[in-house]
């Protein structure tokens, strides 16, 4: 092992345990905003108990999700100190900019909301919680914008041995990234609809609350099954943009080897990267990569093998992980209209959906997770895509001290997503106030 | 002033903005596990930082941000050479804030002497690291003419990093205990005025030896005897000093919060000042030093970022100052009673 794997796997691991609490905040911040919004509205007191339940569970999430950001944000300097120095001037700016435009209003008013239910009026309240949810997603634009820029560089000009801004309005207008961002938060939005409706079935499965319940079943179940499918459309776009702009990372999605005109995709296949092809190819669906990557079933599909070895991605790795995003994506589909079905009156569906419902909770987690994979892991050798190595981004350290850190965050962070996993699991359980 | 020079005073502006302000939430969880003679004492000091330590905190990923945004060449090896004591703070900063959230969900005593620990190792580490970190970069680290330090923890931790530490742990200790006596009534505040009391002294005694310190083992007073004119700046920590003894004995116990505020702003300001215009300097070869000319962001850069800081700064201060005054009620048994409070 060297310090350039051992950084790698510490940042995945640490932006691993980070995102299981990242996209929850995102969903649940909106979701816990439309429950006060009603009790505004409609001076009904379930909706506020609602707020007050599901914010609950949103503040226990949201703990761990600030602390294990903070380690990310260094993690750049610490571990890749020369990927910093290079290009710096335009990603240190936007995690700056994250910072002061984003991060002190979420956790200002997240306060504000949380200690303010007593000194404030019910909109001044309201408006608060809707600066928190602005302000979460608004920090997820920036980051994902400063990610965009490692995954399709654009507006900056190599000077001065680093890269430079050239355009600051092609950093921020860059379509890879809003798209990008577009797939993470609709993603996520559907994370909240699955968890609201996975945990409000259990409660309804033992027949408690059921007017609360019900009413939180519903609000999930639409959000549920609208991001399910959105977040497939936009995941379609951004096939087009990995397509375009990173071609490699394509073909190692569908373990692609062979440069072919209408290109197909295989029901079941079994990369063998060591003889650069697949060991199994079976269920072929003629036409369909070139579709969906290019929207149009006689385009070309650029195999690996035309591109050097040294530029090609792992490509066990990402297929495995793509192909694990489509899968858990088409079940949450399949679950969304499930719930969609019985949102009107849940407590009367039959138990095996209720139940199955519970289960579904986990299928964003994994579906977003393996995304994240298909898009880092699927950008490699590259830091920057086609600009910056990851083998030359690594600070100079030694390896036992990466080694140390590494195992410090393995142990840390699992006791503490343990922890708080056990403590959102124990309150969802709980009767709301 | 050139843009490289405002961002290197914005730089250390947001630096001393972290300390002064988290600074409270390290000195009340330092004090804790000897102050609290009661679980409801203790649960009037988690949540007389309840609704501010998170905010306080991301003035740290703020100064961090900037620091990659403004002078990225800095931000890689501050962060990479400082590599052990980073991670040590890092993690510190995770324990203590999760132990907020985790302490009250579980009714039990051991659960909560547990994320009693976290919340004190969580805030005297970073106190205490901070002030190790801070002090060495003023004294100078040593970088080659690569930028790659050459050293480890050890040589972090000599005599004058100590008393930087030292001189941080009394700093936060003191404002922690003024913050607890705003935020409290009756035995708590009298017992937190006192606190501040005892700890003043050792505090101002610190100060002056870290002073003397400075000045026969680094570099730091070498642009204050070029410029005597600087030296006023020094007036600045000094008069907040001695404000927070005198507004403490008045009793006006929140000008005293601030006067110690001033006093930890100014001391950060002091040293930044010192080392100007490197932001990290070198002891092996001044030529080696990471400066504003030779780590600092394009000007296009630097120019957009101003921008930014201009607008959002004045916002985020106006919000952050009206939050604290919706909150600056001392913490009742009252507060305690509701289902949010820690």
């Amino acid at each position: 092992m060297d310090t350039v794997l051992l950084s790698r796997l510490q940042f995945a691991f640490a932006t691993f345990i980070h995102f299981i609490f990242v996209p929850l905040t995102l969903g649940l911040s909106i979701l816990v905003a439309i429950m006060e919004t009603k009790y505004v509205r409609t001076k009904d007191e379930t909706y506020k108990r609602m707020a007050k339940f599901w914010g609950r569970l949103f503040l226990i999430n949201f703990a761990l999700g600030v602390v294990t950001g903070i380690t990310l944000e260094f993690q750049f300097g610490t571990n890749w100190s020369r990927y910093s120095a290079y290009v710096g001037d335009i990603f240190g700016s936007l995690l700056a900019i994250e910072a002061t435009a984003a991060f002190f209003l979420e956790s200002t008013f997240i306060a504000v909301w949380v200690f303010g239910w007593q000194k404030l009026s019910p909109k001044a309240h309201l408006t608060s919680i809707w600066l928190v949810a602005f302000a979460s997603n608004l920090s997820a634009l920036w980051i994902i914008l400063a990610n965009g820029f490692m995954q399709h560089p654009v507006g900056y000009v190599i000077r001065n041995g680093r890269a430079e801004l050239d355009s600051f309005l092609a950093v921020i207008g860059n379509g890879y990234a809003w798209n990008e961002f577009l797939h993470v938060v609709t993603g996520a939005l559907a994370l909240a609809g699955f968890f609201v409706a996975g945990v409000s079935a259990w409660h309804l499965l033992r027949k408690q609350h059921v007017d609360f319940f019900s009413k939180s079943f519903r609000i999930g179940a639409v959000f549920a099954l609208i991001f399910a499918v959105v977040v497939v459309l936009v995941g379609h776009r951004q096939g087009n943009f990995v397509a375009e702009f990173q071609p490699a990372k394509l073909a190692a999605m569908e373990s692609h080897w062979k440069t072919e005109q209408g290109a197909s995709m295989y029901l079941i296949t079994i990369p063998d990267a060591a003889n650069e092809g697949n060991s199994l190819a079976v269920g072929r669906i003629p036409a369909i990569l070139s579709i969906m990557a290019y929207n149009s079933p006689s385009a070309t599909v650029k195999g690996l093998k035309d591109f050097p070895k040294q530029d090609r991605p792992p490509v066990g790795l990402t297929f495995v992980s793509f192909r694990l995003m489509i899968l858990f994506g088409t079940l949450m589909i399949l679950a969304g209209i499930m719930a969609y079905a019985i949102r009107k009156k849940p407590v009367d569906a039959p138990r095996w959906m209720l139940r199955a419902l519970i289960w579904t909770i986990p299928l964003p987690y994994l579906a977003l997770e393996a995304g994240w994979a298909v898009a880092e892991v699927g950008r490699q050798p590259w830091i920057v895509y086609g600009l910056m190595r990851t083998k030359d981004a690594v600070s100079p350290l030694a390896t036992s001290q990466v080694a140390i850190s590494l195992a410090a965050f393995f142990i840390v962070y699992i006791l503490l997503a343990a922890v708080d996993i056990f403590l959102l699991a124990k309150y969802a359980r709980k009767d709301p106030a | 002033m050139d843009l490289g020079t405002i961002w290197f005073i914005l730089w250390g502006v947001l630096w001393a903005v972290y300390f002064l302000l988290d600074g409270f939430d390290f000195g009340i969880g330092t004090i804790m596990p000897f102050f609290a003679k009661s679980e409801t004492e203790k649960r009037i000091m988690y949540n007389a930082m309840g609704p501010f330590w998170d905010g306080n905190e991301v003035w740290l990923i703020t100064a961090g941000g900037v620091t990659f945004a403004a002078f990225p060449g800095t931000y890689a090896v501050m962060f990479s050479g400082l590599y052990t004591p980073l991670m040590l703070i890092l993690f510190a900063l995770i324990i203590r804030g999760v132990s907020f959230e985790f302490r009250s969900k579980v009714d039990c005593p051991r659960w909560r002497a547990l994320w009693d620990t976290c919340n004190f190792l969580g805030s005297f580490l970073p106190a205490l690291l901070f002030g190790v970190a801070f002090a060495n970069i003023f004294e100078g680290l040593p970088l080659d003419q690569n930028g790659i330090f050459q050293g480890n923890l050890l040589t972090l931790l000599n005599p004058y990093g100590l008393a930087g530490g030292v001189l941080f742990v009394l700093l936060f200790v003191h404002h922690g205990a003024l913050w607890l006596a705003v935020k409290s009534e009756g035995d708590t505040r009298t017992r937190a005025v006192g606190l501040a009391a005892k700890t003043w002294p050792f505090m101002a005694l610190v100060i002056v030896l870290f002073l003397i310190y400075s000045f026969t083992a680094t570099q730091l007073f070498a642009n204050y005897l070029i410029h005597p004119s600087l030296f006023i700046l020094l007036l600045v920590p000094v008069l907040g000093l001695l404000a927070s003894c005198r507004c403490r004995r008045k009793g006006r116990l929140l000008a005293a919060w601030a006067a110690s505020a001033i006093l930890i702003g100014g001391t950060t300001l002091f040293g930044v000042v010192g080392i100007f215009p490197a932001l990290l300097p070198s002891s092996l070869n001044p030529a080696w030093s990471l400066t504003i000319a030779n780590s600092s962001s394009s000007p296009l850069t630097l120019a957009i970022m101003l921008g930014v800081a201009i607008v959002f700064v004045p916002l985020v201060i106006i919000y952050q100052a009206w939050a604290m005054h919706l909150f600056r009620h001392p913490v009742t048994e009252k507060d305690l009673g509701y289902e949010e409070a820690y």
